[in-house]
């Protein structure tokens, strides 16, 4: 039994924190999000040159060879800094899938790109119907001599306006809602068909609706088995739960650092707020959530690399409902003590607080995961 | 004991009722059931209607305009109003600064502004909070000197609700330094074209625009612009706040969220069953209803109280009412992004589709866009109006004697 991190591990966090640091404190985030990509494409290139985009990949294949704990390192720190890069999308998310699924020839073709920077990926998989179901794909994929052309609409992609591609999962076989039958396809953002609508999401991100019409894809674009797919997208789904744990945990330090700080200094009455002892109380309670939601963190992020999937499913929900419900008593604490202005847009505190309710709603809100783990038996037993 | 209304309640409840699926727009009505924002044209559309009906003031004096209703007729009309649902009144004139003028101002400033507020000829915002002056109140430090016939007044206010449109502010000001804090504030109506007024913009987590801050620097008040006796500012205000109170507990709006609620999560499926009919969510909706519907009786029996009590003394139970009305409303909203899920993401600015003359596509469910800002924005209701906190500082003090 060990929590420490390794000592490349340490490197890895006080790299990260620094850069952060220098160049991402709250107005250098205003900034970022003002370019039309909703992000920084600098510090994009600032990622990849300190090798943060490399972080899950086997160093064969260029990547610095870590798992989920470097992953965490880096998402911790980001969800400090409310990071508005596309690194979820890109590294978790699809990085994942081409790990999991892609072969060794695609693999080569296309990391080397992802990992410097060049080029930026999005899943499509989510569709109106599915909310948290990630096995509901109506999008129809049909083949069309050695290829396939790929039919439908993908709801609520994450970062999917700016991406350069966009991994879509499409229904080859069965029904709606069968396990069986879904696809990956590797479609280029350009590519004849697509066409995309961006909006910004309530936390200062973006995502797309996606539309494809007629779009033709070779067979060299199907990633893994054209009809097995989901063991894959629901083990990247566990890893990127755990990554947004990581990351709503930095939030949630931040925030109730910020709120200690605010009761220390904020006088009414004549005296700091923070001599009340109800508000000492209330930010015990949320030092106590905090301190739960890290635990659980370190148990999806240790648990989402485990063989068995039943077993890394049952953890990683745990994780995401102690997550859900740690965040809104951060969050409305953190809210409710700064009294006034921890409702305007111009002071942080608000930012955090969204961000953090906003991970709650995706890849299953806390009530959707706790279903689960019910279903699933007892996370107790060991 | 009695839970049973009179059949004359029942039927002025019917004439009310009656009133509005005649009279209020259907476009107003609509943005209602939506819980998006009434616009301050809908706003004052809706009460120049209540005006003519007579019942845009039911709270005030008769002579100036008031009802005559007793407390259960001002509950029941309140109640309709909110569940219906119609825009309430302006709560600045009508349930402020209104009662304050009826109740302590001159006749000159009875028969000018009286008539003007129930009308929404004037909009009213209030100047009471500062930066360094929240809950602590009585610490204000915007400052009114005396030159000749004027006040001269500097400082800042903030937090000032829809001062964008205002015409008029009614503001708490130091006139008096070397006294007890509670003994040195005036109460002060000022006009918002002076010169040296400045209004800038401060806007909420939920990408709205509602609350200003407002600069005060060398701003000359006319002495007839005082309410009531100079340093007397803080019981004029302590009256305001006890009407704001018994008010604050908002149970018709969180009634029509919860009926709202229950079509949505009967409309939004998950696999192939409506959210309504999962027996999780079946029960905190239910849990939530009993909440509400025992908060109702508590109103009911303040309301009941309320005959037998002095105008302008609220009843400290109306601390319990603020509380658990400002926890049920905050957990309507959480409720509704269980049912709204993914879709709570997107953000669409409220105002763009007008603006612009066209308007995007929903993402989602078309009734998705305000569900998330409602959640954020409403985080504000236990922090306003006298936080929680405070809320619960008076309960143990007043009531409980601790
Ligand atoms: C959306 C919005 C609209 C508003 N509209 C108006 C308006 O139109 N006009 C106007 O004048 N004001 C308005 N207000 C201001 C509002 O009344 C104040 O925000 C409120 O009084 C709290 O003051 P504060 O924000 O300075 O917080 P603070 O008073 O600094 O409080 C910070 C925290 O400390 C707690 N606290 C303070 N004192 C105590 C204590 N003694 N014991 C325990 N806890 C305590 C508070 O509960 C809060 O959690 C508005 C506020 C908001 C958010």
């Amino acid at each position: 039994m060990d929590f420490d991190l390794s000592e490349e591990q340490s490197l890895l966090k006080d790299s990260v924190e620094r850069l952060l640091a220098d160049r991402y404190d709250f107005e250098a985030r205003k900034r970022h999000g003002k370019h039309p990509e909703g992000f920084s494409p600098e510090m994009w290139r600032a990622y990849a040159e300190q090798g943060l985009l490399a972080v899950p990949f086997s160093e064969e294949e260029g990547g610095i060879g870590g798992g989920t704990i470097e992953t965490m390192i880096v998402m911790e720190a980001f969800g400090g800094a409310l990071v508005l890069e596309p690194y979820l999308s890109t590294v978790v998310l699809a990085g994942g899938l081409l790990r999991h699924a892609a072969s060794a020839e695609q693999r080569a073709e296309w990391l080397p790109g992802l990992i410097g920077g060049e080029t930026r990926y999005a899943l499509a998989h989510g569709e109106r119907q599915a909310r948290y179901d990630l096995h509901d794909v109506g999008v129809q994929a049909r083949r069309d001599g050695e290829g396939w052309v790929l039919e439908g609409e993908k709801a609520l992609v994450l970062h999917g306006d700016s991406a350069d591609r966009l991994i879509v999962s499409a229904r080859t076989a069965g029904g709606r809602r069968d396990r069986d039958g879904i696809g990956l396809f590797l479609v280029e953002a350009g590519a004849e068909g697509v066409s995309r609508r961006g909006y910004p999401t309530q936390d200062g991100q973006r995502a797309a609706e996606v539309s494809l019409s007629s779009v033709r894809v070779g067979p060299e674009a199907v990633i893994g088995s054209p009809e097995g797919a989901l063991p894959a997208i629901e083990r990247v789904a566990d890893e990127a739960i755990a990554a947004l744990c990581a990351e709503a945990v930095g939030a949630m330090d931040r925030m109730h650092r910020l709120t200690v700080e605010y009761l220390k200094t904020r006088k009414q009455f004549g005296v700091t707020i923070g001599s009340f002892q109800v508000l000492q109380h209330r930010a015990a309670d949320m030092f106590i959530a905090l301190e739960q939601a890290r635990s659980m963190s370190f148990l999806a992020t240790m648990m989402a690399e485990a063989d068995d999937p039943a077993e890394r499913s049952r953890a990683v929900s745990g994780a995401k409902v102690q997550i859900g419900r740690s965040g809104r008593t951060v969050g409305q604490g953190a809210v409710q003590l700064h009294g006034g202005v921890g409702m305007t847009m111009e002071y942080s505190v608000g930012h955090y607080f969204k961000r953090v309710t906003m991970i709650d709603q995706l890849f299953g809100d806390a009530d959707h995961h706790l279903a689960r783990v019910a279903r699933m038996g007892s996370l107790l037993a060991a | 004991m009695d839970l049973r209304f009179t059949p004359e309640e029942r039927a002025f409840r019917q004439e009310v009722r009656g009133f509005f699926e005649q009279n209020l727009p259907k476009d107003i009505h609509a943005k209602m059931i939506d819980g998006r924002h009434p616009s301050k044209d809908d706003i004052v559309t809706w009460q120049k209607i209540l005006n003519k009906q007579g019942w845009a003031v039911p709270n005030w004096p008769v002579e100036w305009g008031g009802t005559g209703w007793d407390p259960v007729r001002q509950y029941i009309f309140l109640d309709e109003l909110q569940s219906f649902p119609a825009p309430s009144p302006l709560q600045f004139g009508v349930y402020m600064v209104g009662p304050v003028i009826a109740q302590f101002g001159n006749e000159a400033q009875k028969k000018h502004f009286l008539p003007r507020i129930a009308n929404l000829d004037d909009w009213w915002c209030q100047g009471f909070s500062e930066p360094g002056s929240g809950s602590d109140l009585a610490s204000l430090k915007t400052r009114a000197v005396r030159d000749g016939d004027h006040y001269v007044v500097n400082g800042q206010k903030t937090w000032t609700t829809l001062g964008q449109y205002a015409d008029w502010i009614f503001c708490l000001v130091r006139t008096d330094a070397t006294v007890k804090k509670q003994e040195g504030i005036s109460f002060l109506l000022i006009d918002m074209k002076t010169p040296g007024i400045t209004v800038r913009p401060i806007q909420t987590i939920d990408g709205g625009h509602e609350v200003n801050e407002v600069f005060f620097d060398d701003v000359r008040v006319p002495v007839e612009n005082l309410v009531g006796q100079e340093n007397k500012g803080w019981d004029y205000a302590k009256f305001l706040l006890g009407n704001e109170r018994t008010n604050i507990a908002r149970v018709g709006v969180s009634k029509q969220r919860l009926r709202r609620l229950r079509e949505l999560a009967a409309l939004e499926r998950v696999g192939d069953a409506p959210i309504l009919e999962n027996p999780r969510f079946a029960e905190k909706l239910a849990a939530l209803e009993i909440e509400l519907k025992a908060l109702e009786m508590t109103q009911l029996r303040v309301v009941a109280a309320e005959r037998k009590r002095e105008k302008g003394k609220p009843d400290p139970a109306s601390s319990i009412l603020k509380i658990k009305g400002s926890e049920i409303q905050q957990a309507t909203t959480e409720l509704l992004m269980e049912v709204v899920g993914p879709f709570a993401l997107p953000y669409a600015p409220e105002d763009e589709g007008d603006e612009h003359g066209h308007n995007e596509p929903p993402v989602g469910p078309d009734w998705a866009a305000p569900v998330a800002p409602t959640y954020f924005n409403w985080r504000k209701i236990s922090i306003y109006g006298g936080s929680n906190e405070i809320q619960k500082n008076i309960i143990a003090k007043a009531i409980l004697g601790l």
